[in-house]
């Protein structure tokens, strides 16, 4: 038990009449990447917003870091280790690289509310010490987010996750928009978090991608998990069928 | 081509890449607009604009105008410091004029003497309830408490009724002005105390904007606060999901731009020695002009006091070297506007340009 991160049982999502999400039993172990894919409306990202609180659940339980989890918002979700970073990147592009990776959590010198001093130099150097840590290389931390490519912009992003003391780390198609180096870019600083023994999950269309990245592949199609398969006892081909349907589930039970 | 390896990580810094502050651009416009009005003295009027030209007066430079160029623009530029705040946070204060309407005429009742020339104040509001002769901290916390107000309601009917700021300030500037009518039934409030009216004597005014500037110059780069107005700017939804309490600080930000404003009013009702209902018609949009002109941009997250203050010099200038060249007022209003609409046509361009070389 100790060693599994996140646990979910019969995660179900209903938009009224419409069953996005239909008893999910998902595990994560600590140091494990693992990778959903299936296609559009498949119950992906549904599935993500129900783990960070993005929405409500309809039912099931969820286990986070050991402890059955209700998470009243994205916010709660973070302050309890869960980090993610979403398509739409949620950076403020003419803030600076350490202003957004603190942004709502700053390091101040002296507190006087919504006055309070902030500590620059702190924040800088634990910019620093994050962008090390993943490996992203930004070329000058005074810039603002505008004037970055969105390979970079991806990086500060990803950073971002790194700076606090995460346990879960989150990335919804982190490579979608980016171009080829630029992906290359953000898979090694995945495979550095991976080398800091950080858990991932990587919702993701690029099976290239996931076969490099990852050690299991969970699949899922109509809104239920069709496959979990860790990626030694599968490929491309297996995946793909899964992922349209001409392969069903009967691997669910190997969870 | 050097491209990140695997598990090398680090900075490398590229000092051409270093974004050249638009504060300086606006700078040097003001730089230029100047030497304009002094070429065009020289030649035309064979007059200085900057410069002493007369020999029974001793310095270099003409003091006389350069402290009219900036006392001129010093109230307007009290509130545009508020207004620069909140058009960062992606928002628009259209009541700050009236607010100082309406918090002249209130302030102005608290700070007003019993008795002139020997006989009872005709104008005093309070006479018969002995509110006459009070300290100048009176007024000035009742002017606050009213600036306070106003931003509150503006704030709170932006932040939880999520109408437009155009919208919710539009009906305050009106509202306020409203007050400011009803309060004395539109008779002017005079004869304000000795203590209340050195606020605005002399240099008084230009020691206050500039002090005010220099503060929020602080709060704005320094501080929780200042990050959170260009975060909100910027990027809203952004700002949201890191956790910043928006409502909170939209509530605050036009609280400030309230207070502010009514601190123009005090100010101003000093300097004039007289409180007016019509006080402060326009200053909402020279307040606005004074801060796109100085590089705040109206799609928010970007933008500085400094700068908004190089606007108001801009703007000073204008009035000055106007009068300078012996120009009708009617041209200073048409140029100024002129000017208003170019400021943000450049703005546009250079967000264009930065677009397109990212």
């Amino acid at each position: 038990m100790s060693d599994i991160v996140l646990k979910t049982e019969n995660l179900t999502k209903r938009y009224g009449g419409v069953h996005a999400l239909e008893g999910a039993n998902f595990e994560l172990r600590k140091g494990e990447h693992v990778a959903i894919m299936g296609d559009n409306g498949a119950g992906k990202s549904t599935f993500v917003r129900q783990i960070t609180a993005v929405e409500q659940r309809t039912s099931g339980k969820i286990w986070f870091d050991g402890k059955e989890v209700n998470f009243t918002g994205p916010i709660a979700a973070r302050e309890a280790g869960i980090e993610t970073v979403f398509q739409n990147l949620a950076l403020a592009d003419d803030l600076d690289v350490p202003s957004n990776l603190f942004l709502g959590r700053e390091k101040v010198l002296f507190n006087l509310g919504p006055f309070s001093i902030l500590d620059r130099r702190a924040m800088r150097k634990a910019t620093e010490a994050a962008l090390v840590r993943t490996a992203v290389k930004i070329p000058n931390l005074s810039n603002t987010i505008r004037h970055m490519s969105g390979g970079q912009r991806q990086c500060v992003a990803i950073a971002r996750t790194a700076t606090f003391a995460s346990k879960l780390i989150i990335m919804d198609e982190p490579t979608a928009a980016l171009g080829v180096q630029e992906t290359a870019q953000v898979e090694n600083i995945i495979r550095t978090l991976k080398d800091n023994g950080e858990p991932l999950i990587l919702i993701s269309h690029n099976m290239r991608q996931v076969f490099d990245l990852c050690d299991r592949i969970v699949v899922f199609r109509r809104g239920r998990i069709v496959a979990n398969l860790r990626k030694q006892d599968t490929d491309g081909q297996d995946i793909v069928s899964y992922i349209t349907g001409a392969k069903t589930g009967e691997a669910e039970l190997a969870a | 081509m050097a491209q990140t390896s695997h598990g090398v990580g680090g900075l490398s810094y590229d000092a051409k890449k270093r974004a050249w502050p638009a504060e300086f651009n606006v700078f040097l416009a003001l730089v230029i607009l100047v030497v304009i009005f002094e070429l065009i003295g020289r030649i035309f009027l064979g007059d200085s604009f900057l410069f002493n030209t007369r020999s029974d007066v001793a310095g270099i430079f003409n003091e006389a105008r350069l402290q009219i160029i900036i006392l001129q623009v010093s109230i307007v530029g009290i509130i545009a410091i508020g207004v620069t705040q909140v058009i960062i946070t992606g928002g628009i204060d259209l009541s700050s004029g009236s607010i100082v309407g309406a918090t002249a005429m209130i302030a102005m009742s608290f700070a007003q003497v019993a008795t002139v020339n020997g006989n009872p104040n005709p104008k005093a509001m309070f006479l018969a309830q002995g509110w006459t002769d009070l300290p100048v901290i009176v007024p000035v916390l009742v002017a606050i408490g009213c600036g306070l107000l106003a931003g509150l309601v503006n704030g709170a009917l932006i932040a939880y009724t999520r109408i437009p700021p155009f919208i919710a300030t539009l009906g305050m500037m009106v509202t306020a002005r409203g007050i400011a009518k009803w309060w004395s039934k539109g008779q002017p409030i005079s004869f304000p105390t000795d203590s209340f009216a050195a606020i605005g004597k002399g240099l008084m005014p230009v020691i206050i904007f500039l002090s005010l500037a220099v503060l929020f110059q602080l709060i704005m780069t320094y501080t929780r606060y200042g990050k959170h107005c260009y975060a909100i700017g910027s990027n809203e939804d952004a700002a949201r999901m890191s956790g910043i309490k928006i409502a909170n600080h939209k509530i605050l930000v036009y609280v400030i731009a309230g207070i502010l404003a009514s601190l123009a009013a005090v100010v101003l009702s000093s300097k004039n020695l007289t409180a007016q209902a019509g006080m402060g018609v326009m200053y909402e949009l020279d307040a606005i002009a004074m801060a796109v002109i100085g590089g705040v941009s109206l799609s928010g997250g970007r933008g500085s006091i400094i700068g908004t203050v190089i606007g108001a010099l801009i703007f000073g200038v204008i009035i000055s070297g106007f009068t300078f060249l012996r120009l009708d007022a009617y041209y200073q209003e048409m140029v100024k506007g002129a000017i208003i609409v170019g400021a943000v046509v450049l703005d546009q361009w250079r967000q264009r340009m930065r677009a397109l070389r990212a």
